[in-house]
């Protein structure tokens, strides 16, 4: 089981940006895509995500856990994204960003249960009421990484998460983020152009 | 089913302006459903060029038009330029929705009393100052040559020229410009006019026309305030088309027609204008700063001179409006005092049932057309949105059509349309009437924060399992609530001030608080104004209130919010 790209390739009108391109990122794995900034590393994962803006096209096909996600929507796919930025919802309380991607079935006192086991998970006991303005950047990070896994992925893809992180706080956050995936044994993949980010199988594109 | 939007907003509102110009040329010609035969006749055409005072009519229509915009941008452009990077600017900012709220009749009317020969401004002088015992016999408002119907114009306009101006200097990067040129000698406000003005007057030059083709056919605010006989030519045309003999509104399509192609033909030679001014300018955008001397005058002079061009308009506007709701609730107010003698709840208490229905009208028709306005907006903002379309310049220009068409010029054929769809004088016909001019406005309100929204904010909610009506109900409205309610407040403001658009399709049976007032200010009994005027500003001011006061309530924990744009 795992996430796979078969000749993926993305042009746009008629010239290729990425690919074509084939990987394979088993359970608990994770592979860094690494290539300069505009090799289009993002185009990549919004073809994994299916939010390819209408302009490009997209050829290949791309498997989670062997079923191919082609006319999937978005939010029927099953794959988590953290970005650069949390990307917290400022309308919502940190609780109320935690339970925005719970599947319903869990309920009431359960849900409640659940964010306030993954706020102590986090080392942010307490803080669901909050405002997540309030957050310091680590915060902010963990309580969005904790927001994808309460949203039961099968598989993580990471758009240069620690890019905005200062030097000090990246190391912890990766830390954080790599220990958290490992234990869901979540297939996942990472876009950087960054070296230092990168972990596990890495994979060059765009001259990177 | 979002495909659905972008032609639907089409239909609804440029089918009427289409069908509404050809229903107009066709009764010129003599062709009118339901009378006149078939063959073509010029007779509506003579009639119109023997009419007398035409000529008159013309002049007025042009001096009120062209003086009205030019003094408009002249005062924005100051503002906008004397008050980039001071202080001044956020007390401007402030003042600019409560300008904008108000209708331009009760602007209108409230000048009229401000500046008449028996008015405020006389009253306050008199006879101390002035020496007058009695008013002075002489015509203040309306004047023979349209200045007082000028002044109001002027008063309501440059407010909108200033939102729109400010909106596009935060598209240029005005600041740092301005800082670049600074360093390198120039005073600030050449600096302005040589590195901002000409990257934003293409982006104002749409509202700049809307004003001038406003400003050449008003009707409202000359009815009030400009001279009756020959009256603008507009003003003109109105009385021509509703009038019961055949031939006379065939007379008045005409005119109509010709309103139209004043507006056209003006506007070409705005736009001709443009080009000789840049041409002209263009050795001096060149030259290097000038004397240190000049540099330090300009200095000085540039936010003096804003504060020199807004404190009139805001005090105007404000005298105005309170003069107004002082004889509202006036006991008696003899010439020359100052003030009423007593104050008394009189007037309200007789005429505030008579403005029940019209007040009733005001609201759900303001309300229906804005709900209608925002349905589509955001629709079509969320198709070009999906679908990845970037909006070009010609999808702009057609939202403008029905601001830069004079009303007068269509709304005699959308009547005609109406009446065979038997919609005329119906509630329904006056909403979508009153959408024509409120759609583009909240369109125009509400497309730049929607296409600046962060796409990750919906590709973050997708990515948590949220579907479409998810995605736009938990986080597209939430994030984009402020200026939600903003183009609401002022789409409900522009349904409040309509005048011409209630009166072609309510057929005298849906008056509104702007119908009602026209109707009064022929009477001239100022408590029974006073009243209509009072209302018919602080319903929009109230509704402005709301849009603003609820995302703060709302957001009041959610420090995130509180910018107006939401953080990443």
């Amino acid at each position: 089981m795992s996430l796979v790209l078969e000749a993926v390739r993305v042009r746009l009108a008629g010239r290729t940006l990425v690919g074509p391109l084939a990987l394979t990122v088993a359970d608990g794995e994770t592979v860094t895509v690494m290539g300069p900034s505009g090799s289009g590393k993002s185009t990549l994962l919004d073809v994994v995500t299916g939010t390819l803006a209408p302009a490009f096209r997209a050829e290949g096909r791309v498997l989670l856990d062997g079923r191919d996600l082609a006319g999937l929507a978005p939010e029927q796919r099953g794959i988590g994204i953290l970005f650069q930025d949390p990307m917290l919802f400022p309308h919502l309380s940190v609780g109320g960003n935690l339970a925005f991607g719970m599947p319903r079935r869990v309920r009431g006192r359960a849900r409640r249960a659940r964010i306030a086991a993954v706020l102590a998970e986090a080392g942010l006991e307490g803080l669901a009421d909050r405002d997540p303005a309030t957050l310091s950047g680590g915060q902010a990070a963990r309580v969005a990484l904790m927001r994808v896994l309460l949203a039961e992925p099968r598989a993580l893809l990471l758009d240069e998460p620690f890019s905005r992180l200062d030097a000090a706080l990246r190391a912890r956050v990766r830390a954080f983020v790599f220990e958290h995936v490992e234990v869901r044994g979540l297939p996942t993949l990472l876009v950087t152009h960054d070296p230092e980010d990168a972990r596990g199988r890495v994979v060059r594109i765009g001259g990177g | 089913m979002l495909r659905l939007f972008p032609p639907l907003t089409l239909a609804l509102f440029l089918l009427p302006v289409a069908a509404g110009l050809l229903g107009t040329a066709l009764p010129s010609l003599g062709w009118m459903p339901g009378a006149g035969g078939p063959a073509p006749t010029l007779a509506a055409w003579r009639a119109l060029a023997a009419a007398p005072g035409l000529a008159e009519s013309l002049a007025l229509s042009l001096a009120i038009g062209l003086l009205s915009t030019v003094l408009s941008l002249a005062l924005a452009l100051t503002i906008a330029a004397g008050a980039q990077g001071t202080r001044l600017m956020a007390w401007v900012r402030r003042a600019l929705a409560p300008l904008l709220a108000l209708p331009h009749v009760a602007v209108a009317l409230g000048l009229a009393f401000l500046l008449a020969p028996s008015g405020w401004i006389a009253r306050l002088l008199s006879p101390w100052a002035t020496g007058w015992t009695l008013p002075p016999d002489i015509a203040t408002a309306p004047d023979p040559w349209g200045l007082a119907a000028v002044l109001a114009l002027v008063l309501k306009e440059t407010p909108y020229l200033l939102l729109m101006l400010l909106a596009a200097l935060g598209q240029v990067r005005a600041d740092r410009a301005v800082r670049v040129a600074r360093t390198l000698g120039h005073g600030p406000g050449a600096a302005w006019v040589r590195v901002v003005l000409p990257q934003v007057y293409p982006l104002v030059r749409l509202p700049v026309y809307a004003v001038l083709a406003y400003g050449l056919s008003v009707v409202d605010v000359a009815l009030v305030l400009a001279p009756a006989t020959p009256g603008p030519l507009a003003v003109a045309v109105v009385r021509w088309l509703g009038d019961p003999d055949l031939a006379v509104r065939m007379q008045g399509a005409a005119g109509a027609v010709v309103q139209t192609g004043l507006v056209v033909l003006v506007i070409a030679l705005w736009r001709g204008g443009e080009g000789v001014v840049a041409r002209l300018a263009q050795p001096w955008l060149g030259a290097g700063p000038g004397s240190r001397a000049g540099r330090d005058r300009a200095r000085r002079v540039g936010g003096t001179a804003a504060l020199a061009a807004a404190l009139p308009i805001a005090g105007l506007t404000a005298l105005a409006l309170a003069g107004m709701a002082l004889w509202s609730l006036a006991d008696s107010w003899f010439w020359p005092a100052p003030w009423p003698a007593a104050l008394t709840l009189e007037t309200w208490r007789r005429h505030l049932g008579e403005a029940t229905w019209p007040l009733w009208t005001t609201v759900t028709v303001g309300l229906a057309a804005t709900a209608a306005a925002l349905v589509l907006a955001l629709g079509t903002l969320e198709h070009e949105r999906t679908r990845g379309l970037t909006p070009g310049r010609a999808s702009e220009i057609l939202l403008y059509v029905p601001l830069l068409v004079p009303q007068v010029g269509f709304l005699f054929g959308v009547q005609t349309v109406a009446a065979l769809a038997r919609l005329d004088g119906t509630w329904i016909g006056v909403v979508w009437s009153h959408l024509l001019f409120v759609l583009p406005y909240v369109f125009l309100a509400l497309a730049d924060p929607h296409r600046r929204l962060d796409p990750r904010w919906r590709r973050a909610a997708q990515g948590l399992g949220a579907g479409p009506w998810r995605v736009f109900g938990r986080v597209t409205v939430p994030l984009l609530l402020r200026p939600l309610l903003f183009a609401a407040a002022i789409g409900f403001a522009v349904s409040v001030a309509q005048y011409l658009p209630t009166l072609f399709l309510g057929a005298g049976r849906y008056p509104t608080l702007t119908t009602e007032a026209v109707a009064l200010s022929a009477g001239g009994d100022r408590r029974v104004i006073g009243v209509h005027v009072f209302l018919q500003a602080a319903l929009p001011l109230l509704v402005f209130a709301v849009a603003l006061a609820v995302p703060r309530w709302l957001s009041r924990h959610r420090r995130g919010l509180q910018g107006g744009e939401a953080p990443p």
